[in-house]
């Protein structure tokens, strides 16, 4: 452990996580503790990234005020997602870059924020999990934590201390799955056909499991791959680290209700 | 112009079989050979950097260059037209052809000649204007619009084409192969000679107009740029005013990743750098020379969060890179520039009231900006797009309140916690057998398509306070 003071490191849990999937947040608590962090979960809700999208200066900034003010005393803020990682660590700034009374503390501010992932191998020098997934799954990197965050080889690494767990690459692993926020609603015929290209490789790889860490991706890939019948499992890189994988996939039904 | 109804558009090209089958060839041609290239070339990353300061430094200085541009024009007898205005620049292009007695007008290809209508502009005035670039020669045929910046008929197959040429070359015997692709370009070009040897002007656009000599830079990949401009009497110039470099080095420089860029070539086939008309001692070359410089929008750019735009040297690989671009194809975009550029610089040019699709229909992937030979924050851009439409009210008003709605309960905490505290674990309750939803009320964007997975159940908030997590 490279830090003797243990860490104290804010999870943003991201709206999605918080609405939609609980069991990734607690994941990447495990996570984070495992690796020596004290975690806190201030009151949150979101980094303001769907108003920032929508051209909605005066909203994205107002939330991402409150986010910065909910997470002072924080030495780390991490986030299990690229995308909502990428809007505090590479967006505030910007979204600041004219305030001269918020520009330094966005910047500041912007420095601590980390996608989880990342933050484990790049900053607490994580090398290895404690989990076991006995099964053959394929990564999907999301587009922001790829490229603003360059998250691609560090899940990889991770996934490759799994006890069991086979990773085998689909093809264009790298390419967009047509989720892009509300675009996937704006757009809907535009999306449903990214996605189906997507699911055709995801398919096409073999695995009976998909991985990728954000949840609005795997949101709109599992939507796609249960509408159309295709029986493949669907979690959060997280889940799989922590071995927290007793969770119903996402989009699965509840244990006993099946 | 069709960029209003891009749904629309973009709904019609999804349900057009010939139109997706030709557009898995984009997916498939440009991005391995456009990866292999730059990663054959050590220095790529910094000549992109490269790119973007010579670009930059251009914009910044782009009155000294224009002005030394076109000295250096004068000095080796041609001469320069500026114009404001599309109308203005084909006025100018129009005057010229017809103050030679002109019938026949060859092109090469050059996308700021669709941008001004000039076709149908030398077509109004009585004389024929014949695209020689194959791409071009193929859409010309079919009356319709380039659907790529550099592979203006990538959206046809070559069965289209060929039943095309069978259509409208008359010449053809019917048991003559057109299987091949080979086969319909030794078609396209044995009619096309004979209308080079016609043409009184040729016309062709400019990758870079060089300062400091006064030259035009073209590059083609089929020589068609060649004969349109050394074999008419008349060689006209048709260019935006940001294709000026200050030097012949920073030409050079710029090269190394267009090609690399665009199709991943080393190189392109022909680079070809024209100064002035013919001297006296040259072996071939037009009498005259002509560059129409043209404005259109793009000084109105120059200083704004826009000018980034500016950069942009057409080498097509965001839209060769564009998930969007791959599902829809380029006319869906309605418009001359397709895909993430044209996403930038349609509203630029059109007004953000007609293109104000173009720069939502992104899911900010960044495959564009990753790519871009000028590095341009394409994703920036558009979300730049997006504020002065959510500014001038523009967006759509159902969207306008379902953000608006969102942003009023995440801007309030404990009016937030309230609603998810109650609302998840009902809709999960709801969701329990099934774990999603195939239709939802006010979801119908989303359902339409796919399920919507059912949430787990209290939220994870309310889950942590249950167990006395930390707060603060």
């Amino acid at each position: 452990m490279p830090h003797t003071v243990r860490p104290r490191v804010g999870l943003f849990v991201t709206c999605l996580v918080d609405l939609f999937r609980p069991s990734i947040g607690f994941a990447a608590v495990k996570l984070l503790e495992d690796a020596g962090c004290e975690v806190i979960v201030p009151a949150q809700t979101c980094c303001g990234q769907p108003a920032f999208n929508s051209g909605d200066r005066v909203d994205a900034r107002a939330l991402a005020e409150q986010a910065m003010d909910a997470f002072a005393g924080c030495d780390y803020i991490v986030a299990p997602s690229g995308s909502c990682g990428g809007m505090m660590a590479k967006h505030y700034p910007e979204l600041f870059a004219d305030d001269p009374n918020l520009a330094g503390r966005a910047q500041t501010f912007a420095g601590k924020c980390h996608e989880l992932v990342s933050f484990l191998t790049d900053v607490l020098g994580v090398t290895k999990v404690n989990a076991a997934f006995p099964r053959e799954v394929t990564y999907h990197d999301s587009c922001s934590g790829l490229r603003e965050l360059n998250v691609a080889r560090q899940p990889r690494k991770l996934l490759g201390s799994v006890e069991g767990l086979q990773l085998t690459e689909m093809k264009e692993c790298d390419v967009c799955c047509g989720f892009g926020g509300a675009f996937a609603v704006k757009y809907g015929e535009i999306s449903d056909a990214i996605v189906s290209k997507k699911i055709e490789n995801v398919c096409a790889s073999g695995a009976p499991v998909l991985l990728a860490g954000d949840l609005g991706c795997l949101m709109n890939m599992a939507g796609k791959l249960s509408r159309d019948g295709r029986e493949i499992e669907v979690r959060h890189v997280a889940e799989v680290l922590a071995g927290f994988t007793h969770e119903p996939p996402i989009g699965a039904p509840k244990e006993g209700e099946a | 112009m069709t960029s209003p109804a891009f749904k629309q558009n973009a709904h019609d090209a999804l349900g057009d079989k010939q139109l997706q089958q030709a557009l898995g060839n984009v997916r498939a041609g440009f991005i391995d050979k456009r990866a292999q290239a730059a990663d054959r070339l050590p220095e790529f990353e910094a000549l992109r950097d490269s790119a973007r300061d010579i670009k930059d430094h251009v914009l910044a200085h782009l009155d000294l260059y224009l002005e030394r541009y076109e000295t250096k024009v004068r000095e080796s007898g041609g001469q320069v037209h500026f114009a404001r205005t599309a109308q203005e620049a084909c006025a100018t292009i129009v005057d010229i052809c017809k103050a030679q007695g002109a019938r026949t007008v060859t092109k090469g290809k050059s996308m700021v000649s669709e941008e001004i209508g000039l076709n149908a502009a030398i077509e109004a005035a009585g004389m024929e204007a014949i695209e020689t670039d194959l791409g071009e020669y193929i859409i010309q045929l079919r009356h319709e619009a380039p659907s790529h910046i550099i592979a203006p008929a990538v959206h046809l197959t070559k069965e289209q084409v060929e039943s095309d040429f069978r259509r409208l070359h008359k010449h053809l015997p019917e048991d003559r192969d057109l299987s091949q692709a080979e086969a319909l370009l030794g078609e396209a070009r044995m009619v096309l000679r004979k209308r080079f040897l016609e043409a009184d002007v040729g016309i062709t656009g400019a990758n870079f107009l060089v300062a400091e000599t006064g030259t035009s830079i073209i590059v083609t990949n089929e020589g068609n740029g060649d004969l349109t401009q050394t074999l008419p009497r008349v060689h006209i110039v048709i260019a935006s005013i940001e294709k000026i470099v200050p030097t012949l080095e920073d030409a050079a420089q710029i090269l190394r990743v267009l090609g690399r860029s665009a199709t991943g070539q080393d190189m392109s086939v022909y680079t070809t750098l024209s100064t002035g008309p013919r001297r006296s001692d040259d072996v071939d070359g037009p009498q005259a020379y002509h560059v129409v410089l043209v404005d259109n929008g793009r000084s109105a750019m120059l200083g704004t969060e826009f000018e980034e735009m500016l950069r942009c040297i057409r080498c097509g690989a965001c839209m060769n890179h564009c998930p969007v671009y791959h599902a829809v194809g380029g006319h869906a975009y309605g418009w001359v520039y397709p895909g993430p550029m044209g996403a930038v610089l349609s509203p630029s040019l059109l007004g953000v009231d007609k293109a104000g699709h173009l720069p939502n229909a992104s899911t900010f992937c960044g495959r564009c900006e990753s790519v871009c030979p000028a590095r341009i924050p394409l994703p920036k851009l558009m979300r730049h797009w997006r504020e002065r439409e959510y500014e001038r009210h523009l967006a759509p008003a159902t969207y306008r309140y379902g953000l608006g709605l969102w942003a009023f309960f995440a801007r309030r905490p404990w009016l937030y916690k309230l609603a998810t505290g109650v609302a998840m674990p009902v809709l999960s309750f709801f969701g329990r057998k099934k774990g999603r939803f195939a239709r939802l009320p006010l979801a119908s964007g989303w359902t339409d398509h796919r399920d919507m997975p059912a949430p787990q159940g209290k939220t994870f908030q309310t889950q942590w306070r249950e167990r006395g997590g930390r707060t603060r």
